[in-house]
């Protein structure tokens, strides 16, 4: 056959499979949007549900929402604590020694472990340490989820650093901790906060780790040691009742979430973006 | 960083700050240290945990006749993941058959034949696919993809029903194929991301030499570029596939969840996930059901480390290897 006949039927086949996947996304987003809007009210943004367990007709989803940040801000302090001394560790002190190599596996390993795993297992450890669903409960699992994704993704970041920025450092007499803290953090500001959001993004659409561990209920969270409700639970449960009233409150929901989501990834670029002014090129 | 390096009298505090800031590293050193331990441990403990939830029923039955068990009837005490492990496989494979071909066409796009522009509007994209919740997933395969598949459904097992696999006797669109259509769209962003690095590692001169005896670019891809990258790009779809062996909640919406071992794509099925989602946290009164539960969750894990260690082990070498040579 022509090769110029295979060349441009294979190029038509690939212009024709990126449109899938970019068209998948646009369909997601409609079916999203067009079920989503009708129900997205004010009343919707900024009531409860009034009436019995998650199946009262009226009320909105203030709840979800601010079930939902309240799970995923503290998740994501949290991981910060851990992740940050981690990669710095990963980059400065063990660079490629066999025990960051070890480290880095089992972070690989760790971020490929299921979600509903991870619900399993803070449940189980709730249940040793005599907690119940709970805000606390949630919490300690998505920061679980949430280090492995954060600290891979600093870990790549500060990989970047230039390596002249630290031999100065260096040279000047810093400490490794103080090359770090002073000066690597700082150069690679933008990078660790898109890491960050990355890892918030990922904790606050996650349903199958907080099914067990923060539990549900119609109520504002007022405790930690109280269950508290999410959006992607509440998209889960409130499209399976037969309710068409109760459907919409998982349809707005689902809206929310998407916006929010939308809204990290592409804020954390825009971010990104306008600190690098900052840092020396 | 002008200001700090002036700002103190270095004189006046030498004497005792060397102390001080020698002390700080080496706290700062053994701190470190000790978080680094935190993902090695937090692994074991997950381990470890379901290992020894798992032991009262593997004590109590044989793994084999647990594995191979094709009835699941928590009170009268049998447990048979067979039904589930199916399933887990079926809708993972009809999906990576699904996202496999147009997600390495992407790449391969992207990575040989794009400009700097649709790269940079490619990215935003694959991005956000990553990023949308599993659970907007699944209202979206409950909305668009269950509607279309319950209505394909009779068309197929009318045309082609006399292959086993396209067989339709479920009249309600939650099915394996609905499953596998979220799941493949959910991948695709890792397996094209995957194979867009993969190929970016190819030296340019392995393409020039191509070019320069005429070849077009296509058959350079095939001949020269694909022979190169083929173990990396294999690699790649096993991540992708062990993220789909253990997505939950997409999954679970649109395939039906029902405890049979499934022999059409039209079929409902239950994969493991689903079984430990549906199930776990209400089942404390039914004897060795929390530890079935557990068993799941283990036999899930070890499905899910063995493609994802594999393909990790595998990617790194390739990147290893990449840089040194180049």
């Amino acid at each position: 056959m022509n090769k110029r006949l295979v060349e441009n039927i294979f190029k038509g086949l690939m212009l024709f499979s990126f449109a899938l996947v970019a068209g998948s996304l646009a369909f997601i987003m409609l079916v999203i949007l067009v079920k989503g809007l009708p129900a997205l009210t004010l009343e919707m943004l900024i009531t409860t549900p009034k009436g019995g367990f998650y199946m009262g007709k009226e009320g909105g989803i203030l709840n979800a929402i601010v079930g939902s940040l309240y799970l995923a801000i503290g998740a994501t302090l949290l991981s910060i604590i851990f992740s940050l001394p981690l990669s710095l560790y990963l980059q400065t002190y063990a660079r490629r020694s066999a025990w960051a190599n070890v480290v880095r596996l089992a972070l690989d390993v760790l971020w490929g472990i299921p979600s509903i795993v991870y619900g399993a297992f803070g449940f189980t450890l709730m249940l040793a340490i005599g907690l119940r669903a709970s805000l606390l409960g949630g919490i300690i699992t998505l920061t679980l989820l949430e280090i492995p994704i954060m600290t891979r993704a600093m870990d790549e970041v500060l990989r970047m650093a230039p390596p002249d920025l630290e031999q100065a450092s260096f040279a000047l007499g810093s400490t490794r901790l103080e090359t770090s803290w002073k000066v690597v953090i700082r150069q690679m500001l933008p990078g660790i906060i898109t890491a960050i959001l990355l890892a918030f993004g990922r904790a606050i659409g996650d349903a199958a780790s907080v099914l067990f561990t923060a539990g549900y209920t119609d109520r504002m969270p007022t405790s930690l040691l109280r269950p508290v409700a999410s959006l992607p639970l509440a998209v889960f449960f409130q499209l399976g009742t037969p309710f068409p009233e109760v459907q919409q409150r998982a349809y707005a929901s689902a809206l929310v979430l998407t916006v929010i989501v939308l809204i990290i990834s592409l804020g954390s670029r825009w971010l990104a973006g306008r600190l690098s002014k900052y840092t020396i090129k | 960083m002008q200001n700090d390096l002036t700002a103190a009298p270095i004189e006046k505090q030498q004497a005792h700050t060397w102390i001080t800031r020698s002390f700080k590293e080496k706290l700062a050193r053994r701190t470190f240290f000790l978080v680094s331990l935190v993902p090695v441990l937090l692994f074991l403990a997950i381990v470890g945990a379901l290992l020894v939830k798992s032991w009262p029923i593997l004590k109590a039955q044989s793994i084999w006749a647990l594995l191979s068990g094709t009835v699941w009837q928590p009170l009268k005490g049998a447990f048979g993941f067979y039904p589930f492990i199916a399933g887990t496989f079926w809708v993972t494979l009809v999906s990576m058959f699904l996202a496999v071909p147009p997600c390495i066409l992407t790449a391969i796009y992207l990575a040989e034949y794009a400009n700097a522009r649709t790269r940079s509007t490619a990215k935003p994209i694959l991005d956000l696919l990553a990023a949308i919740p599993s659970v907007v997933y699944g209202v979206w395969g409950i909305l668009a993809i269950v509607p279309v598949v319950k209505l394909i459904g009779p068309y197929f097992d009318e045309i082609l029903g006399f292959i086993p696999i396209f067989k339709d006797t479920n009249p309600t669109g939650f099915s394996i194929l609905a499953g596998s259509v979220v799941l493949a769209v959910m991948v695709a962003p890792f397996i094209i991301a995957v194979t867009f690095e993969v190929l970016q590692t190819v030296p340019s001169g392995v393409r020039e030499a191509s070019l320069a005896v005429g070849a077009t670019k296509w058959q350079t891809i095939i001949h020269a570029v694909i022979p190169h990258t083929l173990p990396g790009i294999v690699a790649g779809i096993v991540l992708g596939m062990s993220r789909a062996l253990g997505e939950t909640m997409a999954v679970l919406m649109v395939v039906g969840n029902v405890a049979k071992v499934p022999s059409s794509i039209f079929d409902p099925a239950y994969p493991l996930p689903a079984l430990i989602a549906n199930n776990y946290g209400e089942m404390m009164s039914i004897p060795l059901y929390d530890s079935a539960l557990l068993t799941a969750a283990l036999i899930l894990l070890v499905i899910v480390l063995f493609f994802n260690i594999l393909s990790t082990l595998f990617l790194r070498r390739i990147k290893r290897t990449s840089v040194s040579s180049g």
